[in-house]
């Protein structure tokens, strides 16, 4: 392209840019009122399916919180913060919270540095990229309450899998699921297993929108090994993901059940309890429908408080 | 400082020849444009340079040794990306520091927080800050050196991409279309400063554009590039004055070069539809030539019945030149000639004029696109 035709280019760029500012500082100005009213009547929809679906509940279980309520009860009342009194008293919820917490911080960092390690490979091979992507993304897809049962066979005490396998390598074998010091960290693991295709797949797209040179500059720059490389470019230019990637898998096990209600019900002896299951016993099975409402404001807490993370401290950091 | 040489370099990706045997040399210290349109391979051609492409075969030589072998972070050269390559997390201070960096701090000494344990980190990293700081200044970035480059101008962040570059004195610094991305009138300043840097540094540096604007105003030497070959490797003025063949004469100058089509008559001179042009070719009577002529080489004057006549059909005021395109007759594309504003109003749309060149000014090309040498010491007329 010559110098001369380049301004004409320019101009057929900038002019429609220009003139849809104009237009639309023009509406601002004038007619407010009728914008405004269309405006309204345009989010009315999403906003009463909000309202219906997330808002509504939420302020219901806050309420709910409040009172003595019981399953199938005909009447209840307030009585106040009393239901989070009984909370702080009562051990096993402090118990639920704390293994929650535990299996956060055991299923956030493995799934998603085991979800970073194997898209880096993925990314870096030549070939079966595709069967790779689909069959580490298998388990994702699965549903969990099956593949808990499946694990339940594979981790049978006598004739389970794992055991076999274990006892044929000569190492002693556990009962993982009835052990206490066990039952957490393998209910974790299927955790892990069952969550990092996710943060892969999410990996490799963070990957992928990576310009090819700045890796090239890198290497110019100086950035011999792939260790320095990783460390100059990859990581950083990965940070939005992995902040979401770190969020999502922290909410989402957060929310762990299904792998408790079906393999251990949170015993034994409390070992597993975790608060999505305190919640669903005190709600369901011994209907106190007020404190099953106060677990859940609490769990509620918790994931509001990651989600303000994400927007106030470390948005800023990783985004540039 | 060095020259780098590149012996028979052929590349070709599956089945397509990207290079088809490059020979070239660029002297130390020298400014060297790989000039070519879009898809001729010269981007790929510097890419092996760096060392970012591997040559099927040929060898890449910086000053005496052969790098072939040799890792892109190991030849010392600097390039500056079409796109500047920034590291979009880091400062500007940080993005000129990276090549100071990775040379000289261990990767210990990079970790964050243990680097502050590792003894010799703070007296480094003091020289790499007066260093950069020098470099910035050099490039008037001084006042930009905190911000990310996402905050920076198009202008702004290709410097930064320079001040990369030189930060560290590589061997030689490649350039790849750096101002491609950059507004006209940018472009045109940029040229200068880049020129001046050349100058001001001494190192060799190659650079690859598509823009002949670009490679005529910056080049000691420009290589001009078609599919895959070098037509021809000369200075600014020879490339333009003694095309090797009708492509380089097409590619280079704006607007192109006039082609005429004429033939050789049994005394060796060349007709344009049966009249004589003065030039003489030396080549097989009856054969086919292109007369190649410069806008400006041509003047226009009163139609006489023995000469080129053309009819006026339309007009390019730039401002000092006026471009007029002639319909001459037996031509199928306007012949075009550089007129003063003078000049130019002394002419009307639909007028019919005569066509007049030294035979000197023409160049002569066979049927193939080869140059053909003019018979020197005849005098014609047209």
């Amino acid at each position: 392209m010559s110098d001369a035709s380049l301004p004409l280019a320019r101009e057929g760029v900038a002019a429609p840019v220009s003139r849809s500012s104009r237009k639309s500082k023009a509406a601002a100005t004038a007619a407010r009122s009728p914008h405004q009213l269309v405006a309204t009547a345009l989010l009315l929809p999403a906003g009463l399916l909000m309202l219906l679906l997330v808002l509504g509940p939420v302020a219901a279980v806050l309420l709910m919180s409040l009172t003595d309520y019981q399953l199938g009860a005909s009447g209840f009342s307030f009585i106040g913060f009393e239901n989070y009194a009984a909370l702080l008293d009562d051990r096993v919820f402090w118990k639920a919270l704390g293994n929650t917490l535990a299996y956060v911080a055991i299923v956030v960092p493995a799934s998603v540095g085991l979800g970073l390690a194997v898209a880096l490979l993925i990314e870096s091979g030549r070939s079966l990229r595709s069967l790779y992507r689909a069959v580490f993304f298998v388990p994702v897809m699965a549903t969990l309450i099956a593949m808990a049962i499946s694990f339940e066979f594979m981790l049978h005490p006598q004739f389970g899998l794992i055991n076999l396998m274990l006892s044929a390598l000569g190492l002693p074998t556990h009962a993982f699921l009835s052990e206490p010091a066990l039952a957490l960290p393998t209910l974790a693991a299927i955790g892990v297993w069952q969550m990092f295709g996710f943060n892969m797949v999410l990996f490799l797209a963070g990957l992928v929108s990576i310009p090819r040179h700045l890796y090239e500059a890198a290497e110019l720059d100086g950035a011999r090994s792939a260790w320095s490389q990783f460390r100059l470019v990859t990581w950083p230019l990965l940070g939005p993901v992995t902040m979401f990637v770190v969020l999502i898998s922290a909410i989402r096990s957060f929310q762990v059940f299904d792998t408790v209600h079906v393999l251990t019900k949170g015993g034994p002896s409390k070992a597993s309890e975790v608060l999505l299951y305190s919640m669903y016993t005190e709600g369901f099975e011994f209907f106190r429908s007020g404190l099953a409402a106060a677990i859940a404001v609490v769990f509620l807490a918790f994931v509001l408080l990651l989600t303000l993370i994400k927007a106030r401290v470390i948005e800023k950091r990783v985004h540039y | 400082m060095a020259s780098v040489t590149l012996e028979g370099i052929r590349k070709s990706y599956e089945r397509t020849e990207i290079l088809k045997g490059i020979d070239l040399t660029i002297e130390d210290g020298s400014f060297l444009s790989l000039l070519g349109p879009s898809g001729c391979g010269k981007s790929t051609l510097l890419r092996i340079i760096a060392g970012l492409e591997r040559q099927n075969s040929g060898h890449v030589r910086i000053g005496d040794d052969v790098v072939d072998a040799v890792r892109p972070s190991e030849r010392n050269l600097s390039m500056v990306f079409q796109s500047y390559a920034l590291y979009p997390h880091l400062s500007v201070a940080d993005n000129i520091a990276v090549p100071l960096r990775m040379r000289r701090l261990s990767t210990l000494q990079r970790m964050p927080l243990i680097r502050h344990a590792v003894p010799g980190t703070h007296a480094v990293e003091r020289e790499i800050r007066a260093e950069v700081a020098r470099t910035a200044e050099q490039l008037g970035l001084g006042a930009l050196m905190r911000r990310k480059p996402g905050q920076l101008s198009g202008g702004q962040r290709q410097r930064v991409a320079v001040g990369r570059a030189m930060v560290r004195q590589p061997r030689a610094f490649l350039l790849d279309e750096p101002l491609s991305n950059l507004d006209a009138k940018l472009r045109v300043h940029m040229r200068t400063e880049i020129a001046q840097l050349h100058r001001a540094l001494g190192t060799t540096f190659i650079y690859v554009t598509h823009d002949q604007a670009e490679a005529m105003t910056m080049s000691d030497k420009i290589a001009v590039m078609a599919e895959g070959e070098i037509l021809q490797v000369g200075s600014p003025d020879q490339i333009y004055d003694e095309p090797a063949c009708l492509r380089v004469a097409e590619f280079i100058g704006s607007p192109k070069i006039n082609v005429l089509n004429g033939v050789v008559d049994d005394a060796g001179s060349v007709r344009l539809g049966g009249r004589d042009t003065g030039c003489a070719a030396t080549a097989t009577p009856g054969s086919g030539v292109s007369l190649g002529i410069r806008p400006e080489a041509i003047a226009l004057r009163a139609p006489d019945a023995a000469g080129l006549r053309g009819r006026l059909a339309h007009t390019e005021n730039l401002g000092a030149d006026v471009f007029v395109h002639l319909a001459v007759e037996g031509c199928e594309a306007p012949v075009v000639v550089r007129l003063s504003q003078a000049e130019a109003r002394r002419t009307r749309l639909g007028d019919t004029v005569g066509l007049g060149f030294e035979p000197a000014a023409a160049r002569l090309f066979a049927a193939d696109g080869r140059r053909i040498a003019p018979r020197v010491g005849e005098v014609a007329h047209v």
